[in-house]
């Protein structure tokens, strides 16, 4: 009976305040289709930025000299002894000229003999630290320069000299998109609220008879947030529609043509359409809800 | 509604202790920008009709307003049965107020809801069953005269059908008290005699009434109980009073009335265009 009663009460309401509903429900659908396109945005940013992070490699080149038994003592040194050290993939003598012959095959065709070291590949195990790993493996000596830390090592380089300023854009990218993601959610909070707020403040007579008849206040205001449920829902579910409709018809055929779009990790459809629907209902019911208790103060 | 009077009155004798329903004792409101009640201490016991008179500002709606506990007093207690409203917690105020029958100057109904569904609101607030709201609404509507307009918008009725409307929301839950603050302020005569009539039906069923009031023609014709306000103190309690204290005469009024209107204090200035104007 309650609940039959309040389910009743909300669809009246929301039939003869046909036009503040429908803003409400147009609130929650451009802040849900705003979301839902930022959300797989800035994904998509920082797993790129974090994808050219990952490539930030610290190379050690053995000295071209050096025995199976050298190569096996700077693999332990790695291995257990230098701090930093995520990946260490070894590439010999052999494999560097067959990977450089297939770069480039003329240049390689006229050398007799091979001219390259056996190379440790090292992976930091976080990008920012690869500063780190490079002094770590090659401290700079008393007198300028650099020594290292193993007699058969020759030299230490980072794969990229711009290692630092690949690691200050990533970073700045990252701040900003997730800076917008803050203002952006900031931005639809207050506007759904306002617009809830808006429609409930041309009803605070009413409330206000209520009380006077002696309503309680919960009594009062489950009608109200069952509307903003129904009216979340609805606005939430008519946002994904699109989403869905503009991935179809725009982003999938693109996925198809270029490799680059996809390769970032994004959020799985389903999550992303579970959150958003979440999202919405949330904020409008709790938003009628709370924006109520102004005016049961009778 | 088939009590009758006789009935009253004995059960009234049954309980000679019973509190009265009503009781101000020492009440004072101040409000930021003066007194609203000053001072004040009546009762009203069980059955009775009250009219609460005054100027505008005298404190009428806020002896109202205290009552329904919209306001809280400065100092001093009031009782409702017997019952202290201060030691009514806020969230208990919604349950108080059931016990009240209240009828407003500007009618106060749901804009959006049929005649019938404003009644049947207040049943609603209290928990009736969809059964109760069926076997009561429409009884009370007939006894006010409105079964012709079950399903009509409150906008789409007269100033007095919707002080009709009121009175039944009020009363539909049987109140022992009800409080109308201005019933008639916004109905021409007519009308206002059918409400104050319906007022009185339901003082006979047991009902205490105090209704508010600049109404003189209504409270001299019904000679029932008048407190009288004046800037926040009763300076009056009559038990059949009249809406003026009694003590100036129609004659005297008359007088007052023929005493000479005070001579024009402008003289006559020959030649001016504005005093030419008036010559024969």
């Amino acid at each position: 009976m309650r609940i039959g009663f309040f389910l009743r009460e909300a669809l009246r309401s929301m039939s003869r305040n046909a036009v503040p509903s429908f803003a409400a429900m147009a609130s929650v659908l451009v802040t849900v289709l705003v979301l839902g396109v930022f959300i797989p945005v800035v994904q998509a940013t920082t797993g790129a930025a974090n994808d050219v992070r990952s490539r930030v490699l610290v190379n050690v080149y053995l000295k071209t000299d050096a025995k199976p038994d050298d190569v096996a003592r700077v693999q332990r040194l790695l291995d257990d002894k230098v701090d930093h050290v995520g990946k260490v993939q070894y590439l010999s003598k052999a494999d560097a000229l067959k990977e450089q012959k297939a770069r480039y095959p003329e240049a390689y065709d006229l050398l007799g003999s091979n001219p390259l070291p056996d190379t440790f590949r090292v992976t930091p195990d976080k990008p920012d630290n690869a500063l780190k790993l490079r002094d770590a493996l090659s401290p700079s000596a008393p007198g300028g320069g650099h020594t290292t830390i193993d007699p058969s090592i020759d030299t230490v380089k980072n794969s990229k000299d711009d290692t630092q300023k690949i690691l200050v854009a990533t970073r700045v990218v990252k701040l900003t998109t997730g800076l917008l993601a803050v203002l952006l959610v900031v931005a639809s909070v207050l506007l759904v609220s306002n617009t809830i707020r808006l429609s409930l403040f041309s009803r605070r007579r009413e409330v206000e008879v209520m009380k006077l008849v002696g309503a309680t206040d919960w009594f009062i205001r489950w009608p109200f947030v069952i509307e903003g449920i129904v009216l979340g829902a609805l606005g939430g579910l008519m946002a994904i529609l699109l989403l869905l409709v503009g991935k179809i018809a725009l982003l999938d055929p693109l996925i198809s043509q270029f490799a680059l779009l996809a390769a970032p990790k994004t959020i799985h459809l389903g999550v992303l359409v579970a959150v958003l629907l979440a999202a919405s209902i949330g904020v409008s019911a709790a938003g009628s809800g709370l924006s109520l208790r102004r005016f049961l103060r009778v | 509604m088939a009590t009758t009077e006789a009935e009253i009155l004995a059960r009234e004798a049954a309980h000679p202790t019973a509190p009265p329903v009503v009781e101000f004792r020492r009440v004072s409101k101040r409000y930021d920008n003066g007194m609203g009640l000053d001072d004040a201490s009546f009762t009203v016991g069980r059955g009775e009709f009250v009219f609460l008179v005054g100027s505008t500002g005298s404190g009428k709606s806020t002896v109202m307003r205290l009552l329904i506990k919209e306001l809280e007093p400065t100092s001093g207690t009031i009782r409702v049965a017997g019952r202290d409203l201060a030691e009514i917690t806020r969230k208990k105020v919604p349950f108080f107020r059931r016990n009240l029958g209240v009828v407003f100057q500007d009618f106060k109904l749901l804009p959006n809801r049929t005649v019938h569904d404003n009644v049947a609101y207040a049943l609603q607030v209290t928990g009736s069953s969809r059964k109760e709201v069926r076997a009561k609404v429409p009884d009370i509507l007939r006894l006010t005269g409105l079964s012709t307009k079950l399903h009509h918008f409150p906008d789409q009725l007269s100033g007095g059908e919707q002080q009709r409307v009121s009175v039944a929301r009020a009363f539909v839950n049987h109140p022992p008290l009800l409080l109308a603050d201005e019933p008639t302020g916004n109905l021409d005569p007519e009308t206002s005699i059918g409400i104050m009539q319906l007022l009185y039906r339901i003082n006979r069923t047991g009902t205490t009434v105090i209704v508010a009031t600049h109404d003189s023609a209504m409270v001299d014709r019904m000679r029932r109980r008048v407190i009288e306000l004046s800037s926040g103190r009763i300076i009056r309690d009559e038990v059949s009073g009249l809406y003026a204290p009694r003590d100036m005469s129609t004659a005297e009024f008359g007088a007052l009335l023929r005493e000479p209107a005070p001579a024009p204090r402008r003289v006559r200035e020959p030649g001016d265009d504005f005093d030419d104007a008036f010559r024969d």
